[in-house]
């Protein structure tokens, strides 16, 4: 069997893709509607086509996604992802376009700014509990060093998943937790996870498929919280670490410290192992999808907003608070019975204070929104201006 | 432990072997069954000459683990090159799935003289369609897990300058899947022809549903009675299908058919994947040798429910699927009959075997008719 070659010819294998001309393999995007087709020209395809990462990660791996997945005419997706830290430069000439249509034309010379001191947030320990049902932030974190789920090997996401077990049982307080690997949890933990509404399940979505990341599901996946189920981390989902501060009620503001501290903590165990979060000054913390560039940082709560949600100038309002909605089972899901999931619509560009904030005070204005219009009054003093 | 290079080019990641072997302990698929930690430490290192992995190959596989009472083969192959390659774990899959072929000292017959089929006019009363399939890649361009766009475009574009060559009764034309109209849709689902993007996982996990559906597209004969699907699960799959019992003609029509395509892209330069070991060189290793699926769909209500159905099925080198086909039920007492074995006989072979068999189902049918006992015939030919 002498006609193989060796999988690290990095040379022989490019020279291989290059047998056709960038036109003959450039993405039919004529039905499109993503970040991705908006701005890959055939130009574009041409010039990037013969690069990769050091990896081994390639454009044509980078775009999958979206040209799998044309879209929809209202909802703008990505279209592309990252596979390690590297694609961010190596595809910067796509890279670049895309992030700054996607948030809010952050430039390529733009600075990003991290603030995770929780004692820089004003308020948001009072948001009216007859009307927030629960609060929840959450980012994501990758480790330097490992490919992303969409191009990440066995050994390195069980690398990864080792070194988070290691770490996050170092955690103590208020954080001592426990790991529960999804190939190894046993049918009672596993209905526990769900009635905690913790475990994720295998990503349905083809949008992740499409990526790569759901390859050899479950192995080195699995879900950490501690003993009072207010902090949680997802283990090799869509992201290295997915790490979520949640509780019942309107108290942001402790949401957001016990994130902060946990996040802090985390971090600090991480280097004391030799490990870092992938990171930098341009992009903030780097994530598989350039949409949770940034912060990573979704804040939002479970909110019942039944009349303001049929003003005619509720989206307007979400707009112009910078908040986005979603139904109470996540993205693409509808609203049940007036209760919004109302969030941040920002990742990047602003701190994590900073988006916090917003969500903190838009929702206490939503709020009394809400009963200016239950009492049969109006709430056209109260619009905002375009934050 | 034996630490190995386990990535690609300059991301140099010194892992002990064992961190990049799968968990198979819930497997239940041949690849599982035969995937060794030897066999992936000699395999993990190599690629085909298009770069195609071993961990591509298996990834289906991993991420199915299977079911406990259907076995899934659980690899694919990316090119030609992948079934000499990963032949430390090619064969023992191909031995396991097609009843002990042995591709290191065995060779498959190939044959598609049709005049030698003997019969094959089915009683109309019974059975109500009668088809032929398989499958033909074009060498030197990889498969469906692992081509490029650039090499689907192109099979897409040897094979339809290929059809248009056809003539006679095999006149037809090429509907691609980007740029058929609404009505052109409509009238290939109303027809049964329309095929749509692969859904199950088994394929999906193996890549070949990427880019749909770029490259894709369906030729038929004006007639409607010869099919050809382009760049689904393989580059192509031929089909040969009409209403009533008339399998000779169907298998006739499918012979003819199918050598005219090759004389006519051996025109052009080209050739379809071939080898005397592993006779066709398809996509999934079930499919090798014959790739040929020739069957009918029967109406056999009383045997159907007859406790020795499976077991005459099973001696008579057949399977049944439901009239959907694989993976669905049979309804109104209707079943879809075909062959089980694929590589080690020829096409007339698996063919008469089909004709056989299925007349000899058509008897115990009447027979239960008339109150009448069946009997469970010998086991036939290789088991």
């Amino acid at each position: 069997h002498s006609n193989h070659i060796q999988k690290s010819s990095r040379s022989y294998q490019m020279h291989l893709k290059l047998k056709y001309t960038a036109e003959q393999e450039y993405p039919d995007l004529s039905q499109h509607n993503n970040h991705m087709a908006k701005v890959l020209t055939s130009e574009m395809y041409a010039n990037l086509r013969d690069k990769e990462t050091s990896s081994g990660f390639t454009l044509d791996d980078v775009i999958q996604t979206g040209v799998d997945n044309p879209g929809h005419p209202f909802i703008m997706t990505v279209g592309c992802v990252a596979g390690d830290e590297e694609t961010y430069e190596v595809f910067k000439d796509l890279m670049d376009p895309v992030i700054e249509d996607r948030h809010g034309g952050y430039k390529p010379t733009d600075k990003h700014k991290t603030d995770l001191n929780p004692d820089n947030l004003q308020g948001g320990d009072d948001l009216d509990p007859n009307y927030v049902l629960s609060s929840r932030v959450r980012t994501g974190r990758s480790i330097r060093g490992f490919c992303l789920p969409p191009h990440c090997s066995r050994g390195e996401r069980r690398t990864i998943e080792n070194l988070s077990i290691e770490t996050l049982a170092s955690l103590e307080g208020d954080l001592k937790g426990k790991y529960y690997a999804l190939k190894n949890m046993t049918e009672e933990e596993q209905q526990q996870l769900i009635d905690d509404h913790f475990l994720f399940d295998k990503p349905v979505s083809p949008l992740l498929l499409a990526s790569g990341m759901a390859r050899d599901w479950p192995d080195g996946r699995g879900i950490w919280h501690n003993d009072s189920k207010t902090f949680l981390v997802w283990v090799n989902e869509e992201d290295h670490l997915r790490v979520i501060s949640m509780q019942k009620g309107g108290n942001m503001r402790e949401v957001f410290t016990r994130f902060c501290t946990g996040l802090t903590k985390i971090e600090e165990l991480f280097k004391e192992r030799g490990h870092e979060f992938m990171w930098n000054e341009h992009l903030g913390y780097i994530l598989t999808c350039p949409s949770n560039l940034g912060t990573g940082l979704r804040a939002g709560v479970h909110v019942k907003l039944p009349n303001v949600s049929k003003h005619e100038k509720f989206s307007e309002i979400l707009k112009r608070l910078r908040l986005q909605k979603r139904g109470t089972g996540g993205v693409d899901t509808a609203a049940v019975g007036g209760v919004f999931d109302i969030s941040n619509a920002d990742r990047l560009g602003f701190s994590e204070v900073e988006l916090v904030q917003m969500v903190v005070d838009g929702v206490n204005l939503l709020v009394e929104m809400e009963k200016r219009l239950e009492a049969g009054e109006s709430i056209d003093d109260m619009m905002p201006e375009q934050k | 432990q034996v630490l190995i290079f386990a990535g690609l080019s300059q991301h140099f990641l010194f892992f002990p072997l064992v961190a990049e072997f799968p968990d198979l302990r819930k497997h239940n698929n041949c690849m599982a069954s035969n995937l060794t930690p030897a066999i992936y430490a000699k395999l993990c290192d190599r690629a085909t000459p298009n770069g195609f992995t071993l961990d591509e190959a298996i990834q289906t596989g991993v991420d199915n683990p299977g079911h406990p009472f259907i076995k899934t083969v659980g690899m694919v192959a990316g090119d030609e090159e992948s079934y000499e390659v990963f032949a430390d774990l090619l064969d023992p899959v191909i031995k396991e799935r097609h009843n002990g072929y042995d591709p290191r000292a065995m060779r498959h017959p190939t044959d598609l003289e049709s005049s030698k089929i003997q019969s094959g006019h089915f009683d109309e009363r019974y059975v109500l369609s009668s088809r032929v399939r398989t499958g033909r890649s074009i060498r030197g361009l990889s498969l469906p897990p692992a081509c490029t766009r650039a090499e689907r475009r192109e099979v897409e574009r040897v094979v339809v300058d290929a059809l248009s060559g056809l003539k006679g009764d095999l006149t037809g034309k090429y509907y691609s899947l980007t740029q058929m109209t609404e009505k052109e849709q409509q009238q290939l689902i109303d027809d049964h022809f329309l095929f749509d993007k692969p859904v199950s996982p088994l394929l999906t996990c193996a890549g070949m549903a990427r880019d749909w559906p770029d490259a894709r597209g369906i030729w038929h004969n004006n007639e409607k009675t010869f099919l050809i699907w382009v760049n689904e699960e393989d580059h192509t799959r031929v089909i040969s299908m009409e209403k009533g019992g008339n399998m000779k003609r169907v298998f006739e029509r499918f012979c003819r058919g199918l050598k005219e395509v090759e004389r006519l892209i051996q025109e052009r330069g080209w050739e379809f994947m071939w080898n005397e070991r592993l006779g066709y060189i398809l996509t999934c290793p079930s499919n090798l040798g014959t790739g040929l699926r020739a069957g009918v769909h029967v109406k056999l209500p009383l045997l159907g429910k007859d406790p020795r159905f499976s077991k005459i099925l099973d001696n008579l080198r057949l399977q049944k699927r439901g009239t959907g086909g694989v993976d669905t039920a049979a309804v109104g007492g209707v079943f879809d009959i075909s062959n089980l074995d694929r590589l080690g006989q020829s096409e007339v072979q698996l063919v008469q075997t089909v004709i056989d068999g299925v007349n000899y189902l058509i008897e115990c049918e009447k027979r239960l008719e008339k109150g009448q006992d069946i009997k469970v015939p010998n086991c036939f030919g290789p088991k």
